[in-house]
């Protein structure tokens, strides 16, 4: 069924006019309490607890890919800590 | 030893981050409700010499002190008949209550139902953790039937209020719920809060990792959210009597009391403005 669907698949002609916005992440390492909300609730799994210890002896978040991040905010609405914030860096055609 | 000098937080205009880190535990939900705030009062482009944020005493209570706005930490169950007088010294205030279950609900229960009663024109946002957590988990007027505290070691005998529907058959013209995982409609909420006029409600179920979730053996506060994400529903104008919340079971959020009324301030201005009985 997926296979005959395929075929009728077009590609928008306006697709070039589409763009997703890039994020750039900010991380106050020793704000945070490692409670993981961040982490958890990132649409995207840009977000990973490290495995160091900031000065108060809590497990930060680390960025493992970036380039993933859609600048949506989540990460900051839900750290109770204002820890972490999100900032538009670029947007990219959604065809690149 | 020299201040290092930290990249500036976007919401640096509305919290005094000079005061942050704060006092809330690892993984309290306080502060995600002081971000939905903070959200709400950017979205509302209002002028912020124009708000006053208003606590009473507890984890929640030490709102007011991290907002950068004129605030009062007040006594303890007080923080609405404080508002009160704040609103009707300068009405042009929005006025903000940010405080705690058994700060609004306990101790000040009587305020909370005259100021609705009244239909004062303030907004109260109640931070709902089940439990007095400030002073160490005892059981408050909204803890569940059976649940653990530390003044109910052998689980809650006594029913707790269902704060919509006291808020309700009290006079308030806005009633909400969220929990603190809802951070968007939360924010949407207290935005329609603040621009209602008349005595608005928002509650917001909250997690305290440190005393309800530990006593409950209900792990950490991202445990809690996980519960929440998996069990509170979306019911707009739901009856408000079933808006009760059972231990561990579902919790409905949504709006549910979005209603017209005079408010206070607009009696009074009749009042003024009509001919005076003259007296005998
Ligand atoms: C007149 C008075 N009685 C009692 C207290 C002790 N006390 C401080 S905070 C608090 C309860 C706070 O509970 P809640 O409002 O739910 O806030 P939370 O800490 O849970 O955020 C109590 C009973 C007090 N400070 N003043
Ligand atoms: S802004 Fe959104 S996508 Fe980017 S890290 Fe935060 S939660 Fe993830
Ligand atoms: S949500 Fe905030 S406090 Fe929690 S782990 Fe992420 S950055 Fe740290
Ligand atoms: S005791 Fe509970 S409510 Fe108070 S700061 Fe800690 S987690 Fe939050
Ligand atoms: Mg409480």
């Amino acid at each position: 069924m997926k296979e005959t669907r395929a075929k009728y698949w077009r590609k928008s002609l306006n697709l070039s006019e589409f763009k997703i916005p890039k994020g750039k992440i900010h991380i106050l390492k020793d704000r945070c309490k490692g409670c993981g909300f961040c982490v958890e609730y990132c649409p995207n799994n840009v977000l990973e607890l490290s495995e160091k210890f900031n000065a108060k002896g809590y497990h930060p978040p680390k960025i493992v890919n970036e380039n993933d991040c859609v600048n949506c905010g989540l990460c900051e609405m839900v750290c109770p800590d204002f820890a972490i914030w999100c900032t538009l860096d670029k947007e990219v055609c959604l065809e690149s | 030893m020299a201040k290092k000098k930290i990249e500036p937080h976007p919401m640096e205009n509305i919290l005094r981050m000079d005061r942050i880190p704060h006092i809330w535990c690892p993984a309290c939900g306080i502060g995600t409700a002081v971000t939905s705030f903070a959200s709400a009062l950017e979205k509302l482009k209002v002028n912020l010499d124009e708000v006053c944020v208003v606590s009473g005493i507890g984890c929640t209570g030490r709102v007011a002190g991290y907002t950068k706005v004129d605030s009062f930490h007040t006594t303890h169950g007080r923080a609405i008949a404080y508002a009160t007088g704040v609103k009707l010294g300068n009405p042009k205030m929005k006025v903000i209550v940010f405080s705690g279950d058994g700060d609004i609900i306990a101790i000040g229960g009587n305020h909370f139902m005259h100021a609705a009663r009244r239909n004062i024109d303030i907004t109260v946002i109640c931070v709902n953790n089940f439990i007095y957590a400030m002073t160490g988990g005892q059981v408050a007027p909204t803890t569940p039937l059976t649940a653990y505290a530390t003044t109910s070691p052998f689980g809650n005998i006594e029913p707790p209020y269902n704060i919509p529907r006291l808020a309700e058959a009290c006079g308030a013209v806005y009633v909400a719920r969220w929990t603190a995982l809802h951070v968007r409609r939360l924010t949407n909420s207290i935005v329609e809060a603040i621009q209602k006029p008349g005595f608005s409600v928002v509650e917001v179920i909250s997690p305290c990792a440190q005393y309800y979730s530990r006593i409950n053996r209900l792990g950490d506060g991202l445990d809690m959210m996980r519960f929440y994400h998996d069990n509170a529903v979306i019911k707009h104008n739901e009856p408000t009597e079933n808006l009760d919340i059972d231990y561990q079971k579902q919790i409905i959020m949504g709006k549910f009391i979005d209603r017209e009324k005079p408010t206070y301030i607009e009696r009074y201005n009749e009042w003024l403005s009509e001919s005076k009985p003259k007296k005998k």
